[in-house]
């Protein structure tokens, strides 16, 4: 444990804000271009382990646990999200025999 | 081990994500993202939070990825099926994705904090610590994801059993 | 008794509630006879309670029903004032109007609206009994209100004739005006007394300075509200048209009840008057000017409601001499007096109308004293009585208030003796043209003449004594009398008289005032007679060419063409200039934009709404980052 806390001792916090905005972002193009529901899927979640990692690492900046309980809610939050989510494009594929988002223009006026 | 394992490890990171998007096999992309939700794992090490590498390595690499892969497995969509977008509504979408990490980024400058991560409490991240803050200070909050959880989980056996039939 | 008093409006008020609630149900003999009970019991209260006042040693009652408003320093009572005052306008409102609701069972008989004629008088009864009875300010503007708004209804109550529908809403429109001022004037007694109640603000204004700025104030604008009731210049042109509704309407409402509303109201604030004398100067002004108005217009009237109503606003106009000039007791006297025979005249116009078969103008008449014997003696009781011969009532009354004004000032005496020259004459030129001569209607019209029922002629009787005996209850002392009246009233004009001083006029002055003008009437009397009856003169039509002077007074002094230029057309435009330029296209043209706007806007927005799940997350990133870049770079 003494040199893992070595080798991080060096690393700036900007770098991990940075390291997650760029994963942030990566997502949310994965989110803008594809039409796979699958696949936004998993750009959503990209989102979502950016900003665990920028939690966490705010949270030994700072020195409090509560940042990594939060992670830890996330966690529990998008294991829900996934099964639910899941769930829908199973839902959506039976009717529609596809996962195309365009598919689903409907709800429209 | 030098300082610049951060910087593997966060350049792996970045590249498998953009595999992530841009692989046109929806399998390979959930390959994609399991590597970089090992390397995020990998971050969490880095920063002693043991607790949270261990569920990220089993909820996310393990329950989640696997989900993920029964369900494209299910729905057999593991080939090229998807019709691409647009070229203008993918540069589109590149652009805005661009543009945030822009303002990110700005709003990163104008916070500025560069000092460096350091661990004061080496246990911190431990399992005990953590277990500590979570069963005094977020219990109510730890009991309610419970109810969360099993809400999901009925929703989810509703929503992906057949439909049943109501006017039989 | 005295504590049932509350019974006395509640009466009517139940005949309203039967008759408007049962329009369609009850049968009209029902109607009438309720309509006419209730008013005959509260008229049968109202004589117990003045016997009971009259005995008794205070004069001044107040009955409190329950605290109706009541809000920080604010208290207002609904209580009844009980006094000497009011309990003659009880009477009166009560006597006369039981007369009036019997001659309408017979008047209105064949009319479709009976009902809803008796449920209105019913009403009307009840807002003018609040009117006199409440013991403040307020009580007395809700009646004042009530008043209004039944003699809208009532002028109107043939409405389907556009005429006497605007009639209505003229005098209504006008009384507004008016009633504007006494509203003012309420804010302003409360302001500075701080209370409405009568018997908290008088005797705190007794003891104010005369001509206190204040006081000139508020009673100018009570008498501005009374002008608008009471039909004085400049806002009398409504009380002729009001002529329009059903002649008994005509004789309670426009004539012996609320047009003397004013009076009343002026008989009852008299502290507040008599300590601000420039107001009274106004008031005698403008009321002798209304007087000798009225008289000069009725002379050329050929429309025999018309003269009786010109004939009202002129006689309205003596009382306000009256009042003017200090003489209060006088002005009620022939508030009393000329309720009596106006009515009178009022009902006996109504039985010559109904005998002609609605024919109203006098050129068509002309000998109907054979036809209708007891309608032609009881008018004629009715036309001496209002002309000022002794011993009738309006002798007494009228020659209290010219005594007083002599006493006053003698320039406004010699032009009230005119303007009674003038009643007596136009009083006899529509008797003599109704009544004498020959028969100048058509064959179908003198087919039908007949006298009215008993329902009609008894009221008639009734008034017609009491117009010949009604001024006995004031005769002076200069006739060997002890003027009861003024003795019954003097609790509630006291202060005032004590504050004027007492009358200072000797017998023999009097004796030549009261000549002066009997003599008058009688020189009116026959040259009427020499005019009409001698040499059978007759009206000629609108159109024929007459002198100037006649012409003014036929056109009634062109009042209502002056005011149609001066306001009424002024204001049309500028209300017209609002509708079409400041409503139309500013208003609307604002309120339709911003409507067609969202609605241009939507259909250009809506089509955004492609259910395009890729761009609505494209959107949502666009719209993060403008958040973001906001809130960094703005602050």
């Amino acid at each position: 444990m003494e040199t893992v806390n070595q080798v991080i001792k060096g690393v700036p916090l900007n770098h991990y804000i940075l390291l997650s905005a760029i994963i942030f972002s990566i997502g949310v193009v994965g989110v803008l271009i594809r039409r796979n529901a699958i696949v936004i899927f998993m750009s959503v979640e990209l989102m979502l382990n950016a900003v665990n990692l920028l939690l966490t690492a705010f949270s030994v900046y700072h020195n409090d646990a509560s940042g990594q309980v939060f992670v830890f809610f996330i966690m529990a939050l998008a294991a829900a999200e996934v099964a639910v989510g899941l769930a829908i494009i199973v839902m959506i594929y039976r009717n529609t025999n596809s996962t195309d988002v365009n598919v689903l223009n409907k709800l429209k006026w | 081990m030098s300082i610049s394992l951060f910087y593997f490890i966060a350049f792996l990171s970045i590249f498998f994500s953009l595999l992530v998007i841009f692989s046109k096999n929806p399998v390979h992309s959930v390959l994609y993202l399991i590597i970089t939700f090992f390397t995020f794992t990998i971050h969490y090490i880095l920063l002693n939070a043991q607790f949270l590498a261990i569920v990220n390595f089993i909820v996310y690499m393990g329950a989640i990825m696997v989900l993920f892969l029964f369900v494209l497995m299910l729905l057999n969509l593991n080939k090229e099926s998807e019709p691409a977008k647009s070229n203008l509504l993918k540069i589109a979408g590149v652009v805005a994705g661009m543009c945030l990490l822009v303002t990110l980024v700005g709003s990163m400058k104008v916070l500025d904090t560069s000092n460096p991560v350091v661990l004061q409490n080496q246990n911190l991240g431990l399992v005990k610590n953590l277990g500590k803050v979570l069963f005094s200070e977020f219990l109510l909050p730890f009991e309610v994801s419970s109810i969360l959880l099993l809400s999901a989980m009925v929703g989810a056996v509703l929503l992906a059993k057949k439909e049943p039939k109501l006017y039989k | 008794m005295i504590k049932l008093v509350y019974l006395i409006p509640l009466f009517p008020m139940l005949g309203f509630l039967i008759n408007g609630l049962g329009r369609n149900v009850l049968p009209k003999s029902v109607v009438g006879f309720i309509g006419s009970l209730t008013v005959l019991l509260s008229f049968i209260l109202s004589l117990t309670i003045f016997f009971e006042l009259n005995a008794s040693q205070t004069k001044s009652f107040i009955v409190p029903l329950f605290d109706w408003i009541s809000a920080g320093n604010l208290t207002i009572p609904f209580s009844f004032l009980l006094d000497p005052l009011s309990s003659l306008m009880l009477l009166i409102i009560t006597g006369i109007g039981f007369l009036i609701h019997v001659y309408s069972t017979g008047y209105m008989h064949n009319d479709a609206g009976f009902a809803k004629f008796f449920s209105y008088l019913n009403l009307f009864i009840f807002f003018m009994l609040l009117l006199v009875l409440g013991s403040n300010y307020v009580i007395m503007f809700i009646g004042w209100e009530g008043v209004g708004l039944c003699s809208y209804l009532l002028i109107g109550f043939w409405f389907t004739n556009a005429s006497y529908a605007s009639a209505a809403k003229k005098a209504f429109v006008m009384n507004r005006i008016g009633d504007l001022g006494f509203l003012i004037a309420v804010f302003l007694i409360f302001t500075t007394f701080g209370s409405v109640e009568f018997a908290k603000i008088f005797p705190q204004a007794a003891n104010m300075v005369s001509g206190d700025k204040i006081l000139i104030l508020i009673t100018a604008l009570l008498f501005v509200g009374a002008i608008g009731k009471s039909a004085q210049i400049p806002l009398f042109t409504w009380l002729p048209d009001a002529m329009a509704g059903p002649t008994p309407v005509s004789a309670l409402i426009h004539a012996a009840t609320m047009v003397t509303a004013g009076i009343y109201m002026i008989s009852r604030s008299n502290i507040l008057f008599t300590l601000a004398p420039q107001t009274l100067e106004v008031v005698s002004i403008i009321g002798l000017a209304t007087a000798i108005l009225g008289a000069t217009i009725a002379v050329t009237q050929t429309d025999i409601k018309k003269v009786l109503a010109y004939s009202t606003v002129s006689q309205l106009g003596y009382m306000f001499l009256g009042l003017g000039v200090g003489a209060y007791t006088g002005a009620f006297f022939h508030v009393i007096t000329h309720a009596f025979f106006k009515a009178l005249l009022f009902l006996g116009a109504g039985s010559v109308i109904h005998a002609m078969s609605n024919e109203q103008d006098m050129r068509h008449m002309g000998g109907l004293k054979k036809k209708l014997p007891i309608t032609f003696l009881t008018m004629m009781i009715g036309t001496v009585a209002i002309a000022g011969l002794p011993p009738f009532a309006g002798f007494f009354s009228k020659d209290e208030i010219l005594a007083h004004v002599y006493e006053h000032n003698k320039i406004l005496w010699i032009i009230g003796v005119i303007g009674a020259v003038f009643t007596s004459f136009y009083m006899f030129r529509m008797l003599f043209l109704t009544f004498s001569g020959t028969f100048r209607g058509t064959h179908e019209q003198e087919h039908h003449l007949h006298e009215s029922p008993k329902s009609m002629t008894i009221p008639l009787i009734i008034l017609a004594v009491l117009s010949a005996i009604g001024g006995f209850i004031g005769i002076p002392e200069v006739l060997g009398g002890k003027h009861w009246l003024a003795g019954f009233l003097s609790p509630v004009f006291g202060s005032s008289s004590s504050i004027m001083g007492e009358s200072g006029l000797d017998h023999t002055t009097e004796f030549i005032l009261m000549g002066v003008s009997v003599a008058g009437a009688l020189a009116a009397l026959l040259f009427a007679y020499t005019r009409y009856v001698k040499n059978a003169h007759v009206p000629v039509g609108d159109q024929v060419k007459r002198n100037a002077l006649a012409k003014i007074s036929l056109n009634k002094y062109y009042v209502d063409e002056i005011y149609a230029a001066l306001i009424t057309r002024p204001l049309d435009a500028l209300s017209r200039f609002f509708f079409k330029v400041v409503d139309k296209a500013g208003i609307d043209g604002i309120v339709n934009g911003l409507g067609s706007g969202a609605n241009e806007a939507s259909k250009g927005f809506r089509l955004l709404q492609a259910g395009n799940v890729g761009f609505y997350l494209f959107m949502m990133v666009a719209g993060i980052i403008a958040l973001l870049v906001y809130g960094f770079y703005k602050f």
